[in-house]
């Protein structure tokens, strides 16, 4: 943090992720990933009357699930931070009404997940909060009619576009217990490179991902190879390719350890043209895929970089491009020495 | 390199970079799709025609006009219709078919939001301009007509 230049934030403190949650819709829970989902819903309306209530439900229950799973109570949470493609961010500011802790809404588009990390990360890391829910979540159906058309108008979507992901994920930070640790997080700039296509967000959001991903490897002074897997949020198949014509241009090969959210989420049959896209794209495979594979020691060292394109219908109508951003955490395997078996006791101080 | 540039640059090597597309498939999709819904009609109309013999072919196009939008919007309320159209493209819209379902699935969509703020005012969000350039260019050519 001397350094004016370096965006990284590095934790000596270890905040570590003591439990993970993930939800997901019926379509994801067909994808390629479905055995490691936490719950799969089984209809999109999830027994309420609009999907926006849908989603709100959602978030509780990846909040409540993720409580369960960290096995601390629902007292015990300090904060909760969230965020959401809604305007206004109803999903997650009333989903924050049923918990009795105090709510911070985060709005950075599909990149909330990566920004509510890094954020928590910061807090536990300073001591000023223990345990923390960093939450996010997206619904194709809510996202469809805010930013897109009705669900049955009768148009063909075109090639590069994406589809929104059914999906809410949390995880719950805290300063003890176990779990994979956040070591580092970059929070990225805003970069707008001259792109005002609504159905071509992977090619918005690529210059943004590599620009936080050159700073990442500047400021930690690592290179691609020294992760066992970097996964960026929903740049798709179109963005993906991007990003790693961008990131050799700058001199940094991605190999196979190299993936994409929105690109694993589903299953290549499923019809959904470049992948999968929304908050809930990176927060899902995040906390189920992910966090289970650090947690087991399969991955050491996990890159993830969550990526949002910043927009509104609006600013679209209006023609404007759109501008796009990228935060970045490290993830990593860890293992206290002396395991407490008495996990229930632990909790604050 | 300035911004502008770069952006220039990166457009444009984006645009080389999306996977190329082939018009045949659609058209041929949209040519077969609309026609079936065309020979419907038609069957329909002469159908009409010959159960009621003295039905004036006016009110046999209209009859017939009707019977595809409430075919359509069925559809639409059923969910099957954007399934198809997914394939037919064109095929599905230029007919009378995609009006019809461009008015039902905004009313099906925004119902929760209420009868009249919700379903009635949002019913002409996708339809509203279509029935505005409709009526200015049947003013035009009436205009045109009535010179002529």
């Amino acid at each position: 943090m001397k350094d004016l230049e370096c965006q990284t934030v590095f934790f000596k403190n270890k905040p570590r992720i003591i439990g993970n949650y993930s939800i997901v819709g019926p379509k994801e829970g067909k994808g390629s990933l479905k055995n490691y989902f936490d719950y799969i819903m089984k209809d999109d309306m999830f027994g309420e009357k609009t999907y926006e209530k849908a989603e709100r439900k959602m978030v509780e229950q990846a909040v409540m699930g993720a409580v369960y799973n960290a096995n601390i109570t629902p007292k015990e949470l300090n904060l909760f931070m969230s965020g959401d493609l809604l305007n206004q961010i109803v999903t997650s500011s009333f989903a924050a009404r049923s918990f009795d802790v105090p709510y911070v809404g985060l709005f950075g588009a599909c990149s909330t997940m990566a920004e509510s990390l890094a954020i928590g990360a910061c807090m536990v890391n300073a001591g000023y909060f223990n345990n923390i829910a960093c939450a996010t979540a997206s619904h194709f159906s809510t996202a469809e009619r805010q930013f897109r058309y009705p669900l049955e108008l009768g148009n063909q979507r075109p090639p590069t576009s994406q589809w929104t992901v059914t999906g809410a994920g949390c995880c719950i930070l805290s300063g003890k217990g176990n779990g994979p640790i956040v070591t580092s997080a970059t929070f990225g700039k805003v970069t707008d490179w001259g792109i005002n296509d609504v159905n071509n967000m992977g090619s918005v959001m690529a210059p943004s991902c590599a620009s936080t991903m050159i700073a990442h490897f500047k400021d930690t002074n690592t290179t691609p190879d020294d992760y066992d897997l970097i996964v960026t949020g929903d740049l798709g198949k179109l963005g993906s390719e991007i990003l790693i014509d961008l990131m050799e241009d700058h001199g940094y090969k991605l190999g196979i350890n190299y993936n994409d959210c929105g690109q694993v989420i589903y299953n290549g049959k499923q019809s959904v043209l470049m992948g999968g896209s929304g908050c809930g794209c990176s927060a899902s495979v995040l906390n189920s895929y992910i966090l289970n594979k650090v947690r087991a020691g399969e991955y050491k060292k996990v890159l993830f970089i969550a990526t949002g394109a910043l927009l509104s219908s609006t600013s679209t109508q209006q023609g404007d491009t759109i501008p796009g951003i990228a935060h970045a955490v490290v993830i990593e395997h860890f293992e206290e020495k002396i395991i407490n078996t008495s996990k229930k006791t632990k909790g604050r101080k | 390199m300035t911004e502008l540039e770069r952006n220039e640059r990166y457009n444009k090597y984006v645009e080389a970079k999306i996977a190329k597309t082939h018009a045949w498939p659609s058209l041929f999709n949209a040519f077969c799709f609309g026609g079936i819904i065309c020979v419907i009609g038609q069957l329909f109309n002469d159908m009409l025609l010959s159960i009621f013999p003295t039905m004036a072919t006016q009110s046999a196009w209209t009859l017939t006009l009707i019977f595809l939008i409430f075919v359509a919007s069925f559809l639409t309320g059923l969910g099957v219709f954007d399934k198809i159209a997914v394939y037919a493209g064109a095929g599905t819209i230029i007919p009378i078919t995609g009006f019809s379902n461009s008015i039902a699935s905004p009313a099906m969509e925004f119902k929760n939001e209420g009868i009249v703020f919700g379903m009635c005012a949002k019913m002409f969000v996708i339809a509203g301009p279509v029935i505005v350039f409709g009526t200015v260019a049947s003013i035009i050519v009436g205009l045109i007509y009535l010179l002529v």
